[in-house]
């Protein structure tokens, strides 16, 4: 592929992130389209879009299945063939795979790929056990393990090798809140501070409150369409010019390490390969920090430093606004919020903004290529994009 | 131990309720599926034999839960952790019998088989867990 196109967005939307009271899931993902076509007037969404790929992980929260078709006719787009994607917290990374699929299959000439999560209508002990579903039930939940305790898992292991520290980990998360604190569509737009993140109260041990992400509502999407046609519909596309996916087992006892994912890692080799560009390439990333680890690790599985040297990294301010490779300028899932299905879209949603120079306060100067890592489950699954400004 | 019997998760269960830890051995390519799989995911053989996993390992990785699902609230905070067998296998389970601040990764642990203790919808299963040897 060379690093050229695949496919090029056109337009993305993004409902507010946070509790959004009184919403239903389809009302929710229907405020995310509503931007989409508000942002590219030269698409008429009801003739354009041929297929709808909706990501959404849990039908517990509102007894609701059957997502495609329920989004599909909220964002007025009947009668569309509409199908959920549902690969856990990755449920839209892979949407936004399947999308690519069904573009460069030239049976759809443009596509909405998005995703949807309502959560904050549940208590924590719900939300904690349909997150769990993620994970393996017979071993790992019938034994009390919860989604943080996954990543606690790993972060334990982590420290264990590589001497990382939990102050190193609480960096992370002072790190997002910064970033989130520039956007306005964040669920938590203030700054924390260090004290703070190591102070608040244990989740799962080693990780803390600060360092998980949030219980969150919220909807993304992207139009993508065929390079070629592109043009069409907007001056400022953005191409997406490498795409990765990979699975791994569902029980993170079973893998070999607990201190990488190899999912990531083999998702990531794809889509540097297919976009030819190396880790140093990368202006910016948007990474999955479902968990402060999963940010240390993720550095270290796209290659952003060497094993065992995320924590160096993100001391060294590197991956902060203004340095080499910013990650997670959104505030990430940390501060951001992260509604699981729409996660994978909503990193999309970043990227569409930063390559196109609408991220205001927290915009990368230059930022040519980007990268977005999404994982599902403890990396039972993972999906990794790259982008390239046109 | 008849080859009869299915390798499954089920009947890993019903293993564990005797009190023994059991795998899958393929017949064609040797490798161990334990938990036991009906399909070997290495060469896609269905013939294994059944073989006795040793219950002492080491721990390799662990965590303290502190905000637990509601069947386990009760007992939080509580220490779970991976551990690894003497044959390479492993196996998640929680760690009792010693406290918080002892444990570490490395330790050698005993698998412990207990009755069934949690209620609610949970399936009742045979539970297990890992204390110091």
């Amino acid at each position: 592929m060379n690093g050229k196109p695949l496919v090029s967005i056109v337009s993305a939307g993004l409902s507010k992130f946070g509790k959004l009271e009184g919403l239903y899931t389809r009302e929710i993902f229907a405020l995310a389209a509503k931007e989409a076509y508000d942002r590219c007037p030269k698409l008429d969404p009801k003739k354009d879009i041929k297929a709808l790929f909706v990501g959404h992980m849990g039908e517990s929260y509102e007894h609701q299945g059957h997502t495609g078709a329920t989004v599909a006719d909220w964002a007025g787009l009947l009668h569309v063939p509409a199908t959920r994607t549902e690969a856990a917290c990755a449920s839209s990374g892979a949407g936004l795979r399947a999308g690519i699929y069904a573009v460069l299959s030239g049976l759809c000439d443009t596509v909405m790929v998005g995703g949807v999560e309502k959560m904050t209508h549940r208590s924590t002990a719900e939300v904690t056990e349909y997150l769990a579903m993620a994970s393996d039930y017979p071993f790992e939940q019938w034994n009390g393990i919860t989604f943080p305790g996954l990543f606690a898992l790993m972060a334990t292991a982590h420290m264990n090798a590589y001497g990382t520290t939990e102050k190193d980990l609480a960096m992370v998360a002072v790190k997002n809140h910064y970033h989130g604190s520039m956007n306005p569509k964040a669920q938590i737009q203030k700054e924390i501070t260090l004290e703070q993140a190591l102070s608040s109260r244990v989740v799962a041990w080693p990780l803390k409150l600060y360092d998980c992400s949030l219980i969150t509502d919220g909807a993304s999407c992207v139009i993508i369409t065929k390079s070629e046609l592109a043009r069409k519909y907007t001056d400022t596309p953005v191409h997406i010019i490498g795409s990765g996916q990979a699975s791994d087992t569902i029980g993170l006892y079973e893998r070999e390490s607990f201190t990488s994912l190899r999912a990531a890692k083999i998702a990531a080799k794809q889509a540097y390969e297919m976009a030819a560009v190396k880790p140093e390439d990368v202006d910016l990333a948007e990474v999955h920090d479902c968990f402060t680890i999963a940010e240390i690790i993720a550095y270290e599985d796209l290659g952003f430093c060497k094993p065992g040297e995320g924590a160096k990294l993100v001391e060294s301010g590197e991956t902060r606004l203004g340095g080499r490779i910013p990650v997670n300028t959104s505030g990430g899932l940390k501060s951001k919020g992260h509604p699981v299905g729409a996660t994978g879209t909503a990193q999309a949603y970043e990227m569409y903004l930063q390559l196109t120079g609408q991220a205001d306060k927290r915009q990368v100067k230059d930022a040519e290529i980007g990268l977005a890592h999404n994982l599902g489950g403890s990396g039972a699954t993972a999906a990794v994009h790259v982008y390239r400004r046109a | 131990m008849s080859e009869q019997v299915p390798f499954t998760i089920e009947q890993f269960c019903k293993w564990a309720s005797q009190g023994k830890m059991m795998g899958g051995k393929c017949k064609k390519c040797g490798k161990i599926q334990f938990p036991p799989r009906p399909l070997c995911d290495n060469c896609l053989s269905q013939e294994f034999e059944w073989t006795e996993i040793p219950t002492k390992g080491k721990l390799l990785t662990y965590t303290v839960i502190h905000v637990a699902p509601t069947q386990f609230q009760s007992i939080a905070p509580y220490a779970v952790g991976i551990v690894q067998f003497e044959n390479g296998s492993k196996l998640p389970g929680m760690i009792k019998g010693v406290s918080l601040e002892q444990i570490k990764i490395g330790m050698p642990l005993t698998m412990q088989f207990e009755a069934c203790a949690t209620t609610g919808q949970w399936p009742q299963w045979p539970r297990y867990h890992f204390k110091p040897s």
